[in-house]
């Protein structure tokens, strides 16, 4: 799960990372208002979606003046930001951060990831920030530092002192810099989160240290022990049918292909699909109803897969273990009565009692497309898909 | 021979009187499974199953001489129910669950380091279907008959993937000696490699299969030791062709953050270190078919 910037930045700084003064805005109104109340001539008016890359975009804006900030707001407010991250439907802007600016003196990368490899926490950190990482890697990979953390003990201070040094603080910097360090360790590991990053990290032109951009993820496998970062969930920023299965226990990613896939299992699901794209289709989502595909989870993935307009067809392919073929046939035909589905379908079964399943398949009067291979499915699905694409171009 | 499991391996069932439990429980000791009891803490002393139940691990372990455990405890307590085994003295456990907390995982596995090699417990999973050594014993939820007794090792971390390519292999009289569940976590209790090791020693085993995905570095980690240490011929698959960068594709591991965890440069990597290619997931059987006779030839 992702949050604000400006969520991310009330975390950290309960932890004790240092951070402008900033405050929400749901209306140009409140903008302006969060300009006079923190005072100064000079602030920062920042478009909060779950992307990074948000400058370049254009949702982040420098005003000097109450006004200012009031047009910045008009224009951002209820807009969708396109960045490189969000794909190019956006992400629509709802709430605004308004920041006091920063005299920036130079800017840090720093980040605490889960590393997988070490299977602990790792701090990634380098003095060329204001760039992301991928691109750090490519123009100074020297410059970074990475830094696993002992999970049985945690961040120790001499780890932080090396980082800070790593990253060019100066003696009078490095209390802060070692208090900011720990502040993002001490974040990552209390609220089970999987990334923070920070960047920048700037250093001022009066040497304080501060953090003036945030983002935080969060294992969604935690958190039903925190319940406090599941409240700062904010559903627009969410793909609705990435949603609306989530909500219903299935696993889905929206992509731009025809064919609708409805698999059980995660591996079963992505080897699907690179069938379809080995035979010369492409897939239209990944979709993984879990290991039960009960006739309940068969209707809801229906219903998923068929929001979507682009889909010209839908191949069905299910392995049946301890659920037996026969059931999940029965589930399929009954999901496809209730649904009349227009597009052609292609099912495949597998597994305990598949001539069974196959047989109420070939019985049933619902037009379906049957397939007994994994191969053969993909290569009916695609065939389907073009000769309905035709259907409706004729 | 076989890895890790075969009738006589004593295995207990964490989470035994529970509803998944019970259900799993049975369908091992239809297969042939020697399940010499369960833990359930609180209901140590009933039985179940027609086996005993005991409050703890360790109760088991000494009462029953269990060397085996399938770890079937929900989310939030089963951290602490693999740790348990490990203390115990189980020697290898399989973890099902899915849906564990990373950060729960990664002090797992440090707290796994506290025994010696020699004494430290070998963990599958979590959010894994389990091993199986066809004919003879399985730990885990898949449906066994769909497996044949035989020559090949399968390592992969997806459930239903396994027994697509496990029935493709029956289908073409092809046999298993083990295979072994590693789960879609991002942080496993064991990698591909391990099993590897354990593959290359043992005597019925003629060739290797993995099935990977996309995320983390355990098959390029794989790679390296199948190149350097391996006479047996190893087949991969790696499904994900099609994921976009930075989606969680269903298994919370099945995500690509970094340089060589897309399926393709995960390919590209496999190849250079010797291993062969499965391209199609529908050649699952064709290919280790076509392996095991340049084996005899």
């Amino acid at each position: 799960m992702d949050i604000h910037e400006y969520q991310a930045k009330a975390l950290l700084s309960d932890f004790g990372m240092p951070v402008a003064r900033g405050g929400i805005a749901y209306s140009p109104e409140q903008a302006a208002y969060r300009a006079k109340e923190l005072g100064g001539d000079k602030w920062v008016v920042k478009a909060q979606v779950h992307s990074g890359a948000r400058g370049k975009a254009g949702g982040i804006k420098v005003c000097a003046s109450e006004d200012e900030v009031m047009d910045a707001a008009n224009e951002l407010l209820g807009r969708r930001l396109v960045t490189n991250q969000t794909g190019p439907q956006g992400k629509l802007v709802g709430r605004l951060y308004i920041e006091e600016a920063t005299q920036i003196d130079r800017e840090i990368y720093l980040a605490f990831v889960l590393d997988r490899s070490s299977e602990r926490i790792m701090c990634v950190a380098s003095a060329s920030g204001g760039m992301d990482i991928e691109e750090i890697a490519e123009s100074s990979p020297d410059s970074i530092v990475r830094v696993p953390i002992e999970p049985a003990v945690g961040m120790q201070d001499f780890q932080a002192r090396e980082i800070a040094f790593a990253l060019g603080m100066e003696a009078g910097q490095l209390a802060e810099a070692v208090k900011a360090l720990k502040a993002c360790y001490r974040a990552f590991r209390d609220l089970d989160a999987t990334m923070v990053e920070v960047n920048p990290l700037v250093v001022t032109k009066d040497g304080r240290i501060i953090a003036l951009d945030a983002k935080m993820g969060f294992d969604d496998n935690a958190l039903f022990r925190r319940p406090q970062i599941s409240e700062l969930r904010d559903k627009s920023q969410e793909d609705p049918r990435e949603m609306n299965a989530a909500d219903r226990g299935l696993s889905y990613v929206g992509l731009d292909g025809n064919i609708g896939c409805i698999i059980n299992g995660a591996g079963l699901a992505m080897a699907t699909m690179d069938m379809i794209k080995h035979v010369g289709g492409e897939p239209a989502n990944f979709l993984d109803i879990g290991g039960g595909a009960s006739p309940d989870r068969v209707a809801k993935a229906f219903n998923l897969v068929l929001s979507d307009q682009g889909v010209y067809a839908i191949l069905v392919n299910i392995f049946a273990g301890i659920n037996r073929c026969d059931w999940v046939a029965e589930g399929v035909i009954q999901a496809m009565q209730k649904l009349e589905v227009q597009v052609p379908v292609v099912v495949r079964l597998s597994g305990t009692n598949v001539e069974l399943g196959r047989q109420i398949l070939a019985d049933s009067d619902i037009d379906l497309i049957t397939a007994d291979t994994l191969a053969e499915a993909a290569e009916k699905a695609v065939a389907a898909a073009k000769s309905y694409e035709a259907t409706l171009a004729g | 021979m076989s890895i890790f499991l075969d009738q006589t391996t004593r295995v207990i069932v964490q989470g035994y009187t529970g509803r998944i439990g019970t259900f799993h429980a049975k369908e091992m000791i239809d297969y042939g499974t020697n399940v010499v009891g369960g833990v359930t803490p609180g209901k140590g002393g009933e039985r179940h199953l027609d086996r005993p139940v005991f409050n703890t691990v360790k109760d088991a372990v000494r009462d029953t001489g269990a060397e085996a455990s399938v770890v079937f405890v929900p989310p939030p307590f089963a951290a602490d129910a693999i740790m348990e085994a490990a203390d115990a003295g189980i020697r290898f456990c399989v973890c099902v669950t899915d849906g564990i907390p990373a950060q729960d995982m990664m002090r797992v596995k440090r707290y796994m380091r506290r025994y010696r090699k020699e004494e430290r417990m070998t963990l599958t999973g979590p959010n894994c279907a389990g091993t199986i050594s066809p004919g003879k014993a399985m730990m885990g939820i898949m449906p066994g008959h769909i497996y044949m007794q035989g020559n090949v090792g399968l390592i992969g971390r997806s459930g239903t993937l396994g027994y697509e390519a496990a029935s493709q292999m029956k289908a073409m009289g092809i046999g298993i000696s083990t295979s072994v569940g590693i789960g879609g976590d991002p942080i496993n209790g064991s990698a591909f490699r391990d099993h590897l090791e354990r593959f290359e020693q043992d005597a019925e085993t003629r060739l290797v299969v993995m099935i990977g995905e996309i995320g983390g570095p355990q098959e390029a980690e794989a790679a390296v030791y199948a190149r350097d240490h391996m006479q047996k011929p190893v087949l991969a698959y790696i499904a994900g062709l099609t994921a976009p960068r930075g989606r969680t594709m269903g298994h919370a591991g099945a995500i690509v953050t970094s340089a060589g965890e897309s399926a393709a440069e995960k390919v590209e990597i496999l190849r250079a270190a010797g291993i062969g290619i499965i391209v199609r997931p529908s050649e699952f059987g064709n290919a280790v078919a076509e392996a095991l006779a340049r084996l005899e030839a």
